[in-house]
């Protein structure tokens, strides 16, 4: 969501606080300067993460704060996740170890490339997951992971998570 | 320093060479191959047992077995470099708890006595007054475990990660490079002396997994044995997936894994941006320490070899022999 305040000190803590009070978490804060300096307000975008059902209470709060909100950015899927899959993933259905994903609603496969191999031989794809949260991701990773047991496919994890 | 020699393979002989080429004052009293002994209290011909060896033939005696130069030579440390057995870790695992119910400093190579039985050994020596060290049995040239028993003492350790096995970052290395198989990287690399004839304990993640086992319980205060190892090898990878992370700037490397906290202990093939330190090239080994005071440390080395790993053995006498002396 996109936070317009005064350019005033303070200002930029009074948008914040409300943010951790209602359980929220702080991606980053990106200041826009291309604002036209005569409008005596600095721009500043906040990346958040907010836990379901509290952007009511948040905004109220910044609305007490004297903060204007701009606009709701509508990125819902903030983190990003890619893994490589090995094994018989046609003949496993691979449309169904995707779905056990997008499944959650809180995370879905938003990129998959698949490299047919020699008949009868595992193939290799690379998978995308995007998600809401870190903790969605991790989610997503281990119904992967179980599903890959279950199939026996050997999945291939990034070092870095999310 | 007189030290008693198990063992005259790879590790052995570099540890023999380096003390007819170092002035190191080390003088070796006591010495056994799987087939023979020689114990002299004046200091064994090194040279001469070297040529023995090298003709194939015994170092010593037949009659003389590796438990009697355990229990009769005159020496102070009793250095085990012998063939790791992660079963019972036997029969060096015997021969290291007489060596310190005699009183006599233990100093190692070998993974299995340190990964089965390290506690008690480590009770053993401290109720005896001597030290047991085993900078070798973690990435050979690498003193990782002194960096982080000694160096980074004080700080908490979030996570290590790295390159433990350096077989299998060579066969992952040459299927990156040439697009190879598996099984042509791995013959390429028996070919060049990198894997053994049967490659199981490498490249199924094993001998990566016992080297997690050994810092957990040595370093990282975690109570941990083989089973609790999350383990996945290598041999399922193919050339089609290597691509998939190349293309993506990214390649695939097995990484060992532990965070303490989490009681995570993993090996398994992980995708990797080619940037990051961890991507190493051939054998060597790379590990990163997350540190709460220091920060990030990452150590690149040669995780094998004979003078290499002769080096890690070294460094122990010789802190034992400095500390000895400080103590006295
Ligand atoms: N090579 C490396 O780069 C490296 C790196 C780190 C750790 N390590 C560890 O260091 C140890 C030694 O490795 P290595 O490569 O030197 O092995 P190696 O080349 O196979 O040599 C093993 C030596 O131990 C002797 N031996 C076998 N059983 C024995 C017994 N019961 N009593 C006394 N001696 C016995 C062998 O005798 P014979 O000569 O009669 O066969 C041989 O001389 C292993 O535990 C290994 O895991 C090795």
């Amino acid at each position: 969501m996109k936070l317009e305040m005064k350019d005033r000190p303070g200002q930029l803590v009074a948008a914040l606080k409300p943010i951790s009070a209602v359980g929220g978490n702080i991606i980053a804060v990106i200041h826009q300067r291309e604002t036209p300096a005569a409008t005596e307000t600095l721009d500043v975008q906040i990346v958040l993460e907010l836990p379901e059902g509290r952007l009511d209470n948040l905004l109220e709060l910044l609305r007490e704060q004297g903060v204007s909100v701009v606009r709701i950015g509508e990125e819902r899927l903030l983190y990003e996740c890619t893994l490589i899959m090995i094994g018989h993933l046609m003949h496993t259905d691979l449309s169904d170890t995707v779905d056990s994903i997008d499944r959650t609603g809180s995370a879905e496969v938003t990129g998959l490339s698949l490299v047919m191999p020699a008949i009868n031989a595992p193939s290799s794809a690379r998978i995308t997951i995007r998600s809401t949260t870190r903790t969605e991701m991790a989610k997503a990773i281990r119904i992967l992971r179980g599903v890959a047991e279950r199939k026996s496919l050997l999945i291939i994890e990034p070092l870095e998570g999310a | 320093m007189r030290i008693a020699l198990l063992g005259l393979g790879s590790v052995g002989r570099g540890i023999v060479r380096t003390i007819l080429a170092k002035d190191l004052d080390i003088t070796v009293t006591g010495l056994a191959d799987s087939r023979s002994g020689i114990i002299d209290a004046g200091g064994i011909d090194l040279l001469a047992a070297l040529a023995r060896k090298e003709e194939g033939g015994p170092c010593g005696r037949p009659d003389v077995s590796p438990a009697d130069v355990v229990a009769k030579a005159e020496y102070d440390v009793l250095v085990e470099v012998t063939p790791t057995n992660v079963e019972t870790a036997e029969p060096a695992l015997g021969h290291m708890r007489a060596a310190l119910r005699r009183h006599k400093h233990v100093v190692t190579s070998n993974k299995g006595p340190i990964a089965i039985a390290y506690p008690e050994l480590r009770a053993l020596a401290a109720a005896n007054g001597v030290f047991l060290k085993y900078e070798a049995t973690v990435c050979g040239a690498i003193p990782l475990i002194h960096a982080i028993q000694e160096g980074l003492a004080g700080n908490t350790i979030s996570r290590l990660s790295g390159v433990f096995n350096g077989t299998c970052n060579y066969i992952l290395t040459r299927m990156a490079a040439e697009g190879l198989t598996y099984e042509q990287a791995l013959a390429e690399a028996r070919e060049l002396g990198y894997a053994e004839a049967d490659p199981t304990y490498d490249v199924e993640g094993i001998d990566a997994a016992i080297k997690l086992v050994i810092l957990a319980n040595t370093v990282l205060d975690m109570h941990a044995t083989l089973d609790d190892v999350e383990r996945t090898g290598i041999t399922l990878l193919t050339p089609d997936a290597l691509q998939l992370a190349e293309d993506q700037d990214c390649t695939i490397r097995l990484i060992g894994e532990i965070i303490p906290g989490a009681g995570v202990l993993r090996v398994s093939p992980r995708i990797i941006p080619k940037a990051h330190p961890l991507v190493v090239e051939g054998t060597l080994n790379a590990v990163t320490v997350e540190a709460d005071l220091a920060g990030d440390l990452t150590f690149i080395g040669k995780g094998a070899g004979s003078i290499e790993t002769a080096s890690a053995v070294i460094g122990d006498l010789l802190a034992i022999r400095e500390r000895h002396v400080q103590g006295s």
